[in-house]
């Protein structure tokens, strides 16, 4: 006698009341959390941006974000401008630019659209950083950071993320012994031209005492990842040039 | 085990050791070369896997008799994901900062074949009760596996365990590095956790002469 569950039609009866049940339990379950996560995102923006000009929580060797219930303020406090740049100089007050989706952005500038460069001004004791969200590919996915510079685009500091690099060889980009190696560096080569700044294999400098040689020490086993950040530090951070040269004018 | 009958903790012991879903049974092996380079990415991968097994056994456990054999497997399959998008989200929402360091391995659990294995293999013939403790007990041998791959990768790759430098500063050369021991860089990549599983198998063989097939 053939089995009931072997028929053609309670087959597709039940292909269809399974595809209901668990579409209807994904979609209650992701919509009741959607707002969650969303301000989860906007929070971890705050702290990225503070991150890159110092204000975090960092102990010996990790890094680690102001925490979520002081970010709020610290973000007033600390960021006095945010700027909208177009047109390459353009710059705009913009409460929220924060918000703008630096890939949305990118791939308005290959549809032909214009970018739109989000750049935000903060203080800390007396010294003003500029901080530059910026977006890239690394091996798996996509690579992003939140650069802090000063008016000479030498940088102040750096986080570092990633979508899904491997980890203990290209998510270590955001460790501290990868990202600290970035304070200090040259984004300009001696005669103010934009160079940005190497993930080399062989620089002779592993201990990155020299700042001004445009290179950083590679992660040993994260070639693709390495070239993919110094990619997105040449191609998004060059945007940025003719603003920084309106600074010293 | 008062509270287990001795036929329900063989369902769990058993995966510990003799039948060990990594070293015996040869199951989830990806997943154990690709996730072991850090032993806290290896903890936090077992305890993911339990949860996912351990409800999904039950779930599947509980519709087995109403599952069309024609698509069981693409049955089983969406309930795996479907506890796997849920779990990401989950912790996407309440805990993000753990949900951004699992990144990618939170989806990788769908893959891993020790849960449709579990399902095909358990879940289809026996009862919840039973299931449950047959997929508590297989990801707990599976985790055992992880972290003991976990343990030797980033203790000899990288020094450190848990990201604490256990033998010394590697740059600043102090502790072991004083005397001129070097990290092991080699330990990091996939194929030297395949080693280490073959050491495992072959540690476990050699104590359990039974396990040795002809």
């Amino acid at each position: 006698m053939e089995n009931r569950t072997d028929k053609n039609s309670y087959t597709i009866l039940f292909a269809i009341g399974m595809v209901l049940v668990v579409g209807a339990l994904l979609a209650f379950v992701a919509s009741s959390l959607k707002p969650n996560i969303a301000e989860n995102k906007r929070i971890e923006k705050q702290q990225n941006i503070l991150y890159a000009m110092g204000v975090n929580e960092n102990e010996e060797g990790s890094a680690n974000f102001i925490s979520t219930d002081k970010v709020a303020d610290a973000f007033t406090k600390y960021i006095t401008k945010q700027l909208v740049i177009t047109n390459e100089t353009k710059a705009e007050e913009n409460k929220e630019a924060y918000l703008i989706d630096v890939k949305k952005e990118q791939s308005k500038a290959k549809s032909g659209e214009e970018r739109r460069l989000p750049l935000f001004i903060g203080e800390k004791e007396g010294k003003t950083f500029y901080i530059a969200p910026i977006r890239g590919k690394g091996l798996w996915d996509a690579v992003w950071a939140y650069v802090a510079m000063d008016e000479n685009m030498i940088v102040q500091g750096a986080y570092f993320d990633h979508q899904g690099e491997t980890a203990g060889l290209g998510a270590n980009i955001k460790e501290r012994f990868f990202m600290d190696d970035f304070i200090g560096e040259h984004l300009l080569d001696a005669s103010g031209n934009f160079v940005g700044i190497n993930i080399s294999k062989s620089n002779a400098d592993p201990l990155n005492k020299d700042k001004t040689d445009n290179e950083v020490d590679a992660i040993a086993g994260a070639t693709i990842t390495g070239d993919g950040v110094a990619a997105m530090l040449r191609s998004d951070l060059k945007l940025y040039v003719p603003y920084f040269k309106t600074l010293k004018n | 085990m008062g509270l287990l009958s001795r036929k329900d903790s063989k369902l769990i012991l058993d995966p510990l050791a003799d039948d060990n879903p990594i070293t015996i049974q040869v199951l989830g092996i990806c997943s154990a070369l690709a996730i072991t380079a850090q032993l806290k990415a290896s903890i936090v991968m077992a305890v993911s896997v339990l949860f996912v097994l351990g409800i999904g056994n039950v779930v599947i456990s509980l519709i087995r008799n109403i599952i069309p054999s024609k698509i069981r497997i693409i049955v089983q399959l969406t309930v795996v994901a479907a506890l796997v998008i849920i779990v990401d989200q989950v912790l996407k929402a309440f805990s993000y900062q753990l949900s951004k360091e699992l990144g990618a391995f939170i989806g990788l659990i769908i893959t891993n074949c020790i849960i449709m294995g579990r399902f095909e293999a358990f879940a289809l013939g026996n009862g919840p009760w039973r299931s449950f403790l047959d997929g508590i007990g297989n990801a707990l041998g599976y985790g055992v596996i992880l972290i003991i791959v976990g343990f030797f990768r980033e203790l000899l790759g990288s020094g450190t365990l848990l990201g604490f430098k256990v033998l010394g500063d590697p740059i600043a050369k102090t502790g072991l590095y004083s005397i001129g021991y070097e990290n092991n860089g080699f330990m990091l990549l996939a194929p030297m956790a395949l080693i280490v599983v073959g050491v495992i198998i072959w540690v476990q063989r050699t104590r359990n002469k039974a396990l040795i097939e002809d």
